[in-house]
């Protein structure tokens, strides 16, 4: 082995695929999530629960389909996204049936197990159909439309525990937002890349920064207006936030100008201080932040916030052991948004650390594959899904840990949701596709096409 | 276009270090903070989380724990819950604990570190010790006896090893089952309020948490002082107390319900309760004698556990000449506990020297070692063994040819005193009838048991209330329960 990089290209040489390592680190994270599943029914009943074959033969035949599909489809692929993926989904369906335990009467494990396999569905079908990435750049004003039509239409259900960004039909609900993210990614890394130029080098300049025409602008600026409008009529600040930061980012990536940041960043202070003050969902969230334990001196018992940095104190450096904390007294949401408690009370800061890596890794090789191909739809779109999964990842974790002020928002992979968990899987598709052109050997005849747009 | 994907690569890892800089915060330098936080229900869960440790009379358990399934596991149950509740006290997850229950918690509840088998193995292992057993030094046939001899009636009694300080009997009447607040709800609660509110006041431990007037009973003490300053030198001699007597100072007069006071001497009224002799005599030692006299009784010691909170006995400390004229015949302000009394004639029993009363045998883990041990301590020399002797042979001269003979007991020396406390306005309520004794087996070289008893029943009629009435029998069976075992 000599290269061992994936952005090293040795001319004429047959590059390693990788395929191996992935199977063995597949194995490793099933081996993982199994041990997992074994230590919480050891940890409750002192016995190994006996749906544990059941159970790690379910996940280690998903996770080979996935990997079959990779080895057939995308053979050049990053070997380290499919086995991340597969762990922190795993870990996931571990922390959900350990809350299981605390709550007979409402058992999401099974539902997350069901909603993990239509995800690796939809993971096999990207990786099978999606040839290559750049066909995507022909659908982004389809795109666009999709997303915003998934935005609105939430508007016009009642509104759960005070954001409007649910769909019921029957017994079955979802969050369209979450597919938007994707949506959006594509039509920004689309239109960014397409229009990248024009809105870097042309425009009028006001004292030191340089701001484009407004023919190139207008478009962009009013879909992100109207999608940022919607969220927060829907009072879902959290996706609203993401957006934000998605559209900074792809923006920045695409024309180079830090003035793009600093516009983004007042953009961001104002909108938050706004919200915040005005709207009184968001602005309890923000009051919460400030004193997570006002409610306590007040006589009123501890806020989910406060119950939340309980679970993650009572976790120490070690954590309590799976199965043995008690973050179930979060109540409301321990299970969706705030389950990152559970895996810093019962795994510690030491697997807590450790969860953070494996997204940080996953980002990490996000933008490997960005950096690593040539055309600027591709590196836009690989560093707009890997943003989404930080920023995803920050506003969260940052939310539930008194960071930054709470929004309602599921960690990727982790959190009981199947919108949620089906689009991460999508995500993770379309790095996998993305970063099997990347280390693709070039063809003799030089660079591949840049895309033009239309 | 790569060096902004770079930096935005950059941005990204700033993100996850503000996370990871953050969780450190939470979970190690806020963590202490957080888990001892009052409303962080955590601590609780962990303490039922376990069955509690029990508290044994003997080798039997007088506790238990049951597992009820719920967030709060474990409750307390007691298996003769009024007999003990003075020893124990009650362990409630609404209430919180109160008696040995309180006081040796650490051990029960499975957090003294002197269960762990390592130092700070604990703290590593994140397990909790399984929680210690308390074992008493109360002897199950003695507090039989003092509770069935109360038979319900209001009152208390005590009753100690001279020789050692074990304290074998502690008894509250009227009493309640400490089970009934083990847990939590509105059946814990309703309870709670009735215990609080019923005029017998159940929950009040009697024996070591009230104090009454001890009346008569008392003179043990001022005869003590007489005898230890050298204001009496022969018991036998008459001394030159009128009767009725004149306190000092005013004109108030003070009767003897005794017959024979004139003059009488120390051993006379010890004999027949003659309060102007132990009047005029307690004037006589002093202020000052008086009170380093009681404090070598353990009065005016308030920081005294065995290891439940014992009340405060008192004996003013700021007097006129009449006043305490009446002190020195335990009236005035002058109260005391019945384990303050128990200990008073434990002191005389054994002869002089007070062992410091305690209601704990030995501490062990929950597979039977023992961690700590209570040996016998010496708490006070209460008087010299000279005047020990002297006032043994007038208290055994009560119960053979005085006031306490209903205490006697056949072919066992018995020493008693009783006493018969007027209290209330103007003395209009129903006076509180004391006795307090000790009695040595024929083949003991040393007196096995001293016991206080006080009955304060306002049912009976005032006629009946007095220490050898009332008191003397109830005595006499717990020292015969003490003398079997």
């Amino acid at each position: 082995m000599t290269a061992t990089t994936a952005d090293a290209r040795p001319p004429a040489l047959r590059l390693p695929k990788r395929r191996g390592v992935e199977l063995s680190l597949l194995t490793g994270a099933v081996i993982i999530s199994v041990y997992g599943y074994a230590a919480v029914g050891l940890a409750r009943n002192g016995a190994v629960p006996p749906d544990v074959a059941g159970y790690g033969a379910g996940l280690g035949l998903l996770a080979l389909l996935a990997h079959l599909a990779v080895r057939f489809r995308a053979p050049f692929a990053d070997p380290l996204m499919l086995p991340i993926a597969v762990l922190l989904n795993g870990l996931g369906l571990v922390l959900i049936y350990r809350l299981d335990l605390e709550t007979p009467g409402d058992r999401a494990a099974t539902t997350q197990l069901i909603w993990s396999t239509l995800g690796i569905a939809f993971f096999i079908a990207v990786v099978v159909l999606l040839r290559d990435h750049r066909v995507l750049q022909r659908y982004a004003y389809l795109s666009v439309a999709a997303a915003l039509v998934l935005l609105v239409v939430p508007i016009f259900f009642p509104a759960v525990n005070g954001a409007k960004i649910w769909i019921r039909v029957g017994g079955l609900s979802f969050q369209p937002g979450e597919f938007a993210k994707i949506l959006l990614a594509v039509f920004f890394a689309a239109y960014l890349g397409a229009n990248r130029n024009a809105l870097a080098y042309t425009g009028r300049r006001i004292w030191k920064f340089q701001f484009p025409t407004g023919r190139v602008l207008g478009p962009i600026v009013a879909i992100w207006l109207l999608s940022v409008g919607v969220l927060v009529l829907e009072r879902d600040l959290g996706t609203s936030l993401l957006f934000f930061g998605l559209f900074v980012i792809l923006l920045y990536v695409a024309t180079g100008r830090t003035g793009w940041i600093a516009v983004g960043l007042l953009l961001a202070a104002a909108g938050a201080f706004a919200v915040g003050s005005f709207e009184p969902h968001v602005h309890s969230r923000v009051e919460d932040w400030l004193d997570p334990y006002a409610t306590i001196d007040a006589g009123q018992g501890p806020s989910q916030l406060a119950q939340s940095l309980f679970a993650f104190a009572a976790g120490g450096m070690l954590g309590t052991g799976l199965g043995l904390g008690h973050s179930i007294l979060i109540g409301f949401a321990a299970k969706s948004d705030f389950i990152l408690a559970t895996a810093g009370e019962e795994l510690g800061l030491a697997g807590l650390t450790a969860v953070f890596l494996l997204y940080a890794l996953l980002v990490a090789r996000g933008f490997r594959a960005g950096l690593a191909l040539r055309d600027p739809f591709g590196r836009l779109l690989s560093v707009g899904l890997a943003s989404i999964l930080a920023l995803q990842v920050f506003v969260i974790a940052g939310g539930v840990m008194g960071l930054i002020p709470l929004t309602g928002m599921a960690m990727p992979f982790l959190a009981q949701g199947g919108s949620s968990v089906v689009t991460n899987w999508i995500i993770v598709a379309l790095l996998i596709r993305v970063s099997d052109v990347a280390r693709r050997p070039a063809p003799a005849t030089g660079t591949a096409p840049a895309g033009e747009g239309r | 276009m790569t060096r902004y994907i770079r930096r935005a690569a950059g941005f990204c890892l700033l993100l996850l270090l503000a996370l990871l800089a953050n969780a450190a915060r939470v979970q190690l330098f806020e963590a202490d903070e957080l888990n001892t936080s009052s409303a962080n229900r955590r601590t609780t869960i962990d303490r039922y989380g376990q069955p509690r440790g029990d508290i044994l009379v003997g080798d039997e358990p007088v506790t238990g724990s049951k597992d009820t399934g719920e967030q709060l596991a474990y409750e307390r149950t007691y298996r003769h819950g009024p007999l003990y509740a003075p020893v124990t006290g009650y362990a409630s997850q609404t209430y919180g604990t109160t008696l040995l229950e309180n006081a040796e918690d650490g051990v029960l509840s499975g957090t003294d570190p002197l269960l762990a088998p390592l130092p700070l193995w604990g703290d590593i292992t994140r397990t909790r010790q399984p929680g210690g057993d308390v074992v008493t030094t109360i002897e199950d046939p003695v507090q039989r006896a003092a509770y069935e001899g109360l038979d319900g009636r209001h009152g208390a009694v005590a009753a100690l090893d001279p020789g050692t300080g074990r304290v074998l009997a502690l008894v509250s009447s009227p009493s309640y089952d400490p089970e009934v607040l083990s847990g939590t709800g509105p059946a814990v609660t309703g309870a709670w309020e009735q215990l609080n509110e019923a005029q017998s006041r159940p929950m009040l431990n009697r024996a070591i948490r009230q104090t009454y007037p001890p009346g008569s009973a008392f003179k043990i003490v001022t005869a003590a002082a007489a005898l230890d300053t050298g204001v009496v030198t022969d018991p036998e001699a008459a001394t030159d107390t009128p009767s009725p007597y004149v306190l000092p100072g005013t004109s108030t007069t003070l009767p003897d319900e005794a017959r024979g006071c004139e003059k009488a001497s120390l051993a006379e009224a010890i004999r027949v309760s003659c309060n102007t002799v132990m009047a005029h005599l307690g004037v006589e030692v002093g202020l000052e004698g008086m009170l380093d006299a009681v404090g070598r009784f353990g009065f005016n010691d308030d920081g005294l556990r065995i290891p439940s909170r014992v009340a405060r006995s008192n004996f003013d400390s700021d007097m006129s000449d009449d006043q305490l004229a009446q002190s020195s015949i335990g009236q005035f302000d002058t109260t005391a506990t019945p384990l303050q009394m128990a200990m008073v004639a434990s002191a005389v029993a054994n002869d002089g020297e007070l062992r410091r009363p305690h209601l704990v045998d030995r501490v062990t883990t929950d597979d039977g070692g023992t961690v700590r041990r209570q040996d016998p301590d010496e708490y006070r020399e209460a008087m010299s063994p000279v005047t020990a002797r002297q006032l043994q042979r007038m208290m055994v001269d009560v119960v053979e040819n005085g006031t306490g003979t209903n205490a006697a007991i056949d072919g066992v020396t018995v020493g008693g005193k009783t006493g018969t406390a007027q209290h209330g306005i103007d003395n209009s309520a129903t006076p509180y009838a004391w006795f307090i004794a000790w009695a040595q087996a024929p083949d003991s070289d040393r007196p096995a048991v001293a016991v206080a008893v006080v009955v304060e029943d306002a049912a009976a009629d005032r006629a009946d209330v007095s220490g050898g009435g009332n008191a003397a029998p109830i005595a006499r069976a717990v020292m015969e329960a003490a003398l079997e075992g």
